[in-house]
C-alpha cells in the first residue's frame, strides 16, 4: 500500500460541491470564516453568488441554512467538526433535524488527525452527537472516492445529513469500477472467517493494513466499511458477527459513543457478539503531527493490529 | 383594513389566547397578549399571505423567534383562516396539531419551528437571503422577546443581517420589559435596544406596540428602506387587554384558572363591545 495516492477527505468534499454545483441550481454553501480549509473555497471560486460567508458564527449559520432551506434551498454548511457538532449542537438539532429541513453539514477537521491544533480541535465526539438526534444521516467517508460519492449521495437524499471529514491526506483505497455507494449499506472490503474488523473513515484503510498483518500470523480477517454509521447496515454487522463471532471495531473517535458504540447496539439486541471498541480512549487528543498521533493512539495500521492481536 | 376593524381581530386573538391557555391549563399568556396588535396588523394588514394556499413559495415569511408565545401566533392563525378556532383549545395537548412551540411540520401557516430563543431571527434572516438569491419579491418578519435578545445568537444574526443588507427583512422586538425572572434591566440589562439594532447597521423605528397608525407607518418606512434591514422595537404592555396580567411577570407563562379565566374573557368582552 506504500505508492497510494493520498487526498484529505476534505479536498474531496470541497471539489465534490465544485462538480456536483452545476447540477443543483438550487444548492448553496455556507461557511464560518474556514473556507480555505474546508475547501467550500473551491465551490466558492466555481460558484461565487451561491457562496455565503457567514463568519465565525456557527450557530448562527446552521439556523440560516435551516431558514434557506425551507425556501428551498439545498443547503451545505460547512464548518470544523468540532464547531458543527458541538458548537452549534442545539441549533442543528433544533432548527434543522426537528423540521426535518434538507441542510447537510459539512464537517472537516473531525478525529485527531486534525494534528497540530490540538485537543481543542480535534473532534472525537461528533458521531456520537449527531447520531443521537432523531431523522439525522451521519456519514463517515473512507477516502477520495467514497467522499465523493457520499456528497453526491447526500444532495439526493431529502433531509439533514452529517457528513463527517478529515485534515490528514488519506490513501485512495475505494478506486476500483466494482466501488459502488449506497447511503445505509456497508461494504465487504476482505473476506475472513476468524475476526471481523469494522471501521469507518480513516481507519478503513488501517484495517485493510491490519488485516494484510493478520494474515501474516494465519489469521483471516473480515474487513468491513461502515461509512454510514446511521442509518446502520444491520444486515452486514449480524453476518460478519455470525461468521467469526469476534468483532473489532475501529474509529478516529471516542470508544464511547461512535461506530463502537452503535455496532454493540446492534449486535446486542440480534446476535450478542464479543464486541472490542478500537478508538480514543475517552480521553482528550493533544498537538503532533497526524502520522505521529495515529501511531501514538495506535490508530494506524499497525497500532490497530496489535491491538487485535492483544485481545485474542 | 381600518383600525377599529383592526382592533376588532386584536381583541378576538387576545381572546383566543387566554381560551387556549385556559383550556391547555399551561402556556404563556403575557407574551401573547403584548404581541396580539403585532400579530394581527402583521396577518391582517401587512403581510402577503393566502390561507388557502399556506405554502405558496411567493408568500411573505413570519418566524416566531421568541416561540413561547405560540398561542399568539396560534391564535392570529385560526383568526386568518388557516385553521378551526375550536382547535385552539386542543393547545399543547396530546395529538393536536397546536405544538407548545411552534412546528413547521405539525402547524399550517407556521413558516419555522422555534421555541429555542435566538435562533428564529437566524432562520428568518436565511429565508431573507435565500429570497435574495433568487430575487424574489417576499418579505420576512421575525418577532423576538425583548428577553430572548439576551442571546448571543440574536446579535450574530442581526450582524449577519446588517452585513448581508437584508432590506426585505424586518425584525420586531416585543419590548414589554419583562422576562420570567422579572425587569429585562434587573436581569441582565440589554438596553438601549435601538442603538445596538441601529450599530449591527439597522434601520431602527420605534413604536407604540398597541397603537395601529404608528404599526403602519413603521412597516411602510420598512419596506421603503433599501439597503439595510429594519427593526421595530414594539414599546408594549406585557399582558395587555387582561386586567389583572397586564403589567405582571407573573403572568409570563402561568394559565388562568376557571375563575380568571371569566375576568379575562369579561375584560376582553368588555373591550369589544366598545368596539361595536
Amino acid at each position: 500500500m506504500g505508492d497510494v495516492k493520498k487526498i484529505a477527505t476534505r479536498e474531496s468534499y470541497g471539489n465534490a460541491l465544485a462538480e456536483i454545483g452545476a447540477e443543483y441550481p438550487n444548492m448553496v454553501v455556507l461557511d464560518a470564516d474556514l473556507s480555505a480549509a474546508t475547501k467550500t473555497g473551491v465551490f466558492k471560486k466555481a460558484f461565487p453568488d451561491r457562496f455565503i460567508d457567514c463568519g465565525i458564527a456557527e450557530g448562527n449559520m446552521m439556523a440560516v441554512a435551516a431558514g434557506m432551506a425551507t425556501c428551498g434551498k439545498l443547503v451545505w454548511a460547512s464548518t470544523f467538526a468540532m464547531f458543527a457538532s458541538g458548537r452549534a449542537y442545539e441549533q442543528v438539532r433544533n432548527s434543522i433535524a426537528y423540521p426535518h429541513l434538507n441542510v447537510k453539514i459539512g464537517a472537516t477537521h473531525a478525529g485527531i488527525t486534525v494534528g497540530e491544533d490540538g485537543a481543542s480541535h480535534q473532534c472525537l465526539e461528533d458521531i456520537a452527537l449527531m447520531r443521537v438526534i432523531p431523522g439525522m444521516t451521519v456519514i463517515s467517508p473512507a477516502d477520495d472516492v467514497e467522499t465523493k460519492a457520499a456528497v453526491r449521495a447526500a444532495c439526493e437524499l431529502d433531509g439533514p445529513v452529517y457528513l463527517r471529514t478529515g485534515r490528514a491526506g488519506v490513501p485512495v483505497i475505494n478506486d476500483n469500477p466494482e466501488y459502488k455507494f449506497e447511503i445505509g449499506k456497508g461494504i465487504q472490503l476482505k473476506e475472513g472467517g476468524d475476526v471481523s474488523i469494522v471501521a469507518t473513515g480513516l481507519m478503513v484503510n488501517s484495517a485493510l493494513e491490519a488485516a494484510e498483518l493478520l494474515k501474516a500470523d494465519g489469521i483471516n480477517a473480515d474487513v468491513i466499511n461502515i461509512h454510514t454509521i446511521k442509518p446502520i447496515d444491520k444486515d452486514i454487522l449480524v453476518k460478519t458477527a455470525q461468521k467469526t463471532g469476534k468483532v473489532f471495531t475501529a474509529e478516529e473517535h471516542s470508544v464511547i459513543g461512535g461506530l463502537g458504540a452503535a455496532v454493540c447496539e446492534v449486535l446486542a439486541e440480534e446476535c450478542p457478539t464479543k464486541v472490542y471498541r478500537i478508538g480514543v480512549n475517552d480521553v482528550f487528543g493533544e498537538s503532533g503531527s497526524a502520522g505521529a498521533l495515529l501511531v501514538k493512539y495506535r490508530l494506524d495500521g499497525k497500532g490497530l493490529y496489535e491491538q487485535i492481536k492483544e485481545k485474542l | 383594513m381600518d383600525n377599529i376593524e383592526l382592533k376588532k381581530h386584536a381583541n378576538e386573538v387576545r381572546k383566543g389566547v387566554v381560551t387556549s391557555t385556559h383550556a391547555a391549563g399551561a402556556g404563556h399568556p403575557g407574551g401573547s397578549l403584548s404581541a396580539a396588535d403585532i400579530f394581527t396588523y402583521l396577518y391582517f394588514e401587512e403581510m402577503n399571505i393566502d390561507p388557502k394556499n399556506p405554502k405558496d413559495p411567493g408568500r411573505d415569511r413570519f418566524v416566531l423567534s421568541k416561540g413561547h408565545t405560540a398561542p399568539g401566533l396560534y391564535s392570529v392563525l385560526a383568526e386568518r383562516g388557516y385553521f378551526p378556532k375550536e382547535d385552539l383549545l386542543t393547545l399543547r395537548k396530546l395529538g393536536s396539531h397546536l405544538q407548545g412551540h411552534p412546528s413547521l411540520k405539525c402547524t399550517e401557516g407556521v413558516d419555522m419551528s422555534t421555541g429555542s430563543l435566538g435562533q428564529g431571527i437566524s432562520a428568518a434572516a436565511g429565508m431573507a437571503m435565500a429570497g435574495k438569491l433568487d430575487n424574489a419579491s417576499y418579505r420576512v418578519y421575525t418577532l423576538l422577546g425583548d428577553g430572548e435578545i439576551e442571546e448571543g445568537q440574536v446579535w450574530e444574526a442581526a450582524m449577519f443581517a446588517g452585513a448581508k443588507k437584508l432590506d426585505n427583512l424586518v425584525v420586531i422586538v416585543d419590548n414589554n420589559g419583562l422576562q420570567i425572572d422579572g425587569p429585562i434591566e434587573e436581569v441582565n440589562d440589554p438596553t438601549p435596544i435601538d442603538k445596538k439594532f441601529e450599530a449591527f447597521k439597522f434601520h431602527v423605528i420605534n413604536v407604540d406596540a398597541h397603537d395601529f397608525d404608528q404599526l403602519r407607518a413603521a412597516f411602510k418606512e420598512a419596506k421603503e428602506t433599501k439597503g439595510a434591514p429594519t427593526a421595530i422595537i414594539a414599546h408594549s404592555l406585557k399582558g395587555k387587554g387582561v386586567s389583572f396580567m397586564e403589567g405582571q411577570v407573573g403572568w409570563h407563562g402561568k394559565a388562568p384558572n376557571d375563575d380568571e379565566y371569566a375576568t379575562a374573557m369579561a375584560d376582553l368582552d368588555k373591550i369589544g363591545e366598545e368596539l361595536k
